[in-house]
């Protein structure tokens, strides 16, 4: 029952005055003394390239978006293979029909040269 | 489990498109160098076979995918329709698309994928095929509209349709989740058992039939859910907009009729009056707001919501069991005439239609009976049918509807459709007016797969007419066996 | 165990400020998540209504997420090619066609 979730709601509330209070106090009572270094975009301690928000290249967008199509179909295969043995033969023939309308797309892509990064 | 038990046999035509689609796609990026030259060609040849096996499929009806598919005689009267269609709109697609330098063999292949996706609509007797035949048929169609990018109102066009689109799949699956809830079923039979039997939320049924109607409603462009309809079709390349004129059409009726006369005439006193209002808002909305337009594709757009609205008429009897065989036979007739006479005037468009949207005006036309006599001829028929007026199919398909309608007892109904009717008249006959009288010389284009798609389909549409009682029996006997 | 009810209650909030996104901001990457926050909460019912009958629901979500993923990569293909276009995602901005 709900009263199970409680430690749960008090985790969130001690979590969230926690991270209130950090800023808060740290706001109040630390000491500010601003200089140009410190206010620079963080980058790893390296000394900073360029401005913070480049736009990306849209060959990053095209990797992603493909990796999206072809990462979501996993989602079949995992019932799938958990229950391999009930479904037999005629399971894998069902996923080896899925493997290849996806192989279709995937060579496609590949003959687009969406996979060439240059 | 074998392939005689999953019934793969009887969805051949559908397996053929699919299949031959994803063999096109191959073909196409590594076999033909003049690919765009080939493509057509075998899409046609792939929608012809389809054909071929989808006709002897008449008569009894079978399932597949243990009952989530049935072929029966609705389906298999909608699916060859929908396969002319494709074969229409492939015949219509190449010559325009060489003369506007858009011709790619990916259009092709989606057209195949809409096709295929349509067919399964017709045939789903269960919500989780019409949800997956929704976006089948959807997303090849959002690609097609922005075909012809880089030009702006293409790519406009396909990121409206698009984000509309969704928006209606979002609501259609919103609505499923609530049948499922009310009922424990997606199967059509199921839901009606369940929902007899007695439910525990009558409520989330009466929600989730409404919002299915509304994500359908989007599709077929029912008032108020058109916007996107006058400037997707005036964005889109023009033979993507005849395709997709017709074919979502075709697959949302299909899906609304097959849904709510199946699963739910229970509650069809509450569904009726929201219907009615509906088709009376999309009747009054599309006739009235054609009347201003001057661009042809805008106005065919907003005539094919008025159609939509003369449709939605015959659909509105659905909670009445005595007229409902009468009705969907007559929705199914109206189609064929839809689909004909939209195609047919699609043609004239794309033969009048120049580079950078030039020659799409209705001044554009001025002249053109002098110029061409056989194209404005061809296009005076169109307007014709579209009105409704003797000896075309359009004036069969009304007649068909108003009998449905009257015979629900839907009077007012049946009296505003005469008045939209005339309405429709004036924006129909000023077409034909500005080409016959108004001196002109519009450049127009020749070419020979759209001369006989033209030709073809005002042939067609005065032909039918002769033929109208045939094709309405076997429209009616298409629907015996459905309920 | 939490009630169905509950679940139902958080996916008609989550459905409503999907629409209601859809309907308000003008960014389309912006209307294109809320669509998604719409086909999401209906997969939140799915799994709920699934616990009262049976895995079908469960199931359904499946092909939900597949599909929401070819719309995703459709959706996304098309607003980077009106971007490239128009240098702007806002809808208002790229309407040219009225009437």
């Amino acid at each position: 029952m709900l009263i199970n979730y409680w430690p749960i709601a008090i985790l969130i509330a001690v979590s969230t005055f926690l991270a209130v209070a950090v800023v808060v106090f740290g706001h109040l009572i630390g000491p500010r003394r601003p200089s140009e270094r410190k206010a620079a975009p963080y980058e790893s301690g390296m000394e900073p390239i360029g401005p913070g928000t480049r736009r990306m290249p849209v060959r990053f967008y095209l990797v992603a978006v493909l990796f999206i199509l072809f990462d979501i179909e996993v989602i079949f295969l995992f019932p799938w293979a958990v229950n391999f043995r009930n479904l037999g033969v005629f399971g894998l023939i069902e996923m080896f029909v899925f493997i290849v309308i996806l192989l279709v797309g995937y060579v496609y892509a590949w003959k687009k040269g969406a996979l060439e990064w240059e | 489990m074998t392939v005689s038990e999953l019934g793969l046999l009887n969805i051949l035509p559908i397996l053929i498109l699919v299949v031959w689609a994803c063999v096109l796609l191959l073909l196409d990026v590594f076999v033909f160098p003049k690919r765009e030259q080939v493509t057509p060609l075998l899409s046609a040849v792939g929608l012809v076979v389809a054909l071929i096996y989808t006709i002897p499929q008449f008569g009894q009806p079978k399932e597949a995918f243990n009952g989530m598919l049935v072929i029966d005689g609705f389906a298999v009267f909608l699916n060859v329709l929908v396969l002319i269609s494709g074969l229409v709109a492939v015949a219509l697609s190449y010559d325009y698309l060489n003369r506007m330098g858009m011709a790619r063999g990916e259009y092709y292949v989606m057209m195949l994928f809409s096709i295929s996706g349509i067919m399964l609509m017709t045939s789903a007797a269960d919500l989780i095929v019409v949800f997956l035949a929704l976006e089948l048929l959807s997303i090849p169609l959002y690609i097609l509209a922005a075909f012809g990018r880089p030009k702006m109102e293409s790519e406009e066009a396909g990121i409206k349709y698009f984000l509309l689109g969704a928006f209606a799949g979002g609501f259609v699956l919103y609505g499923i989740a609530l049948v499922y809830g009310a009922t424990g079923q997606t199967g059509l039979t199921g839901i009606v058992e369940a929902a007899s039997g007695g439910l525990e939320n009558p409520v989330f049924l009466l929600v989730g039939a409404a919002l299915i109607l509304v994500g359908l409603g989007f599709k077929v462009a029912a008032v108020p859910f058109h916007m996107w309809t006058p400037d997707v079709y005036e964005g889109a390349p023009t033979s993507v907009t005849a395709f997709m004129a017709v074919g979502a059409k075709v697959g949302g009726f299909a899906a609304l009729l097959r849904v709510f006369m199946i699963a739910f005439p229970s509650i069809s006193v509450d569904i009726t009056p929201v219907l009615w209002g509906l088709t009376a808002a999309t009747l009054i909305v599309g006739n009235v707001l054609a009347v201003a337009q001057r661009n042809i594709k805008r106005l065919l757009a907003y005539s094919s919501i008025s159609h939509a609205g003369f449709i939605l008429m015959a659909f509105v009897t659905y909670g009445d069991a005595s007229v409902r065989p009468e009705a969907t036979a007559a929705v199914l007739f109206y189609m064929v005439a839809f689909a004909i006479t939209s195609f047919g005037s699609w043609a004239v468009v794309i033969a009048l239609e120049h580079a950078e949207d030039r020659g799409l005006e209705l001044e554009d036309y001025a002249g053109l009976g002098r110029k061409r006599p056989a194209l404005a001829l061809a296009m005076a028929i169109f307007m014709f049918s579209f009105t409704g007026v003797p000896p075309t199919m359009g004036f069969a398909g009304k007649l068909y509807i108003f009998r449905a309608v009257i015979q629900g007892e839907y009077y007012g109904l049946a009296v505003l459709g005469v008045i939209v009717s005339v309405i429709s008249a004036y924006y129909y006959l000023r077409v034909v007016v500005v080409m016959y009288m108004r001196e002109g010389d519009p450049e127009t284009h020749s070419e020979g797969w759209l001369n006989l798609t033209t030709a073809v389909t005002a042939v067609g549409t005065v032909v039918l007419f002769i033929f109208s009682a045939p094709l309405f029996d076997w429209a009616a006997q298409a629907v015996l066996r459905m309920f | 165990m939490v009630p169905v009810s509950y679940y139902v209650a958080l996916s008609a909030i989550l459905f409503s400020i999907g629409t209601l996104g859809v309907l308000i901001r003008r960014n389309a990457i912006v209307i294109f998540m809320s669509v998604e926050l719409m086909l999401n909460s209906a997969n939140l019912l799915f799994v709920a209504f699934s616990r009262l009958y049976d895995l079908e629901g469960q199931i359904f979500v499946f092909f939900v997420m597949t599909v929401a993923a070819a719309e995703v990569a459709v959706g996304l293909a098309m607003i980077v090619a009106v971007f490239r276009n128009k240098r702007s995602i806002d809808i208002d901005q790229i309407s040219s066609m009225k009437g």
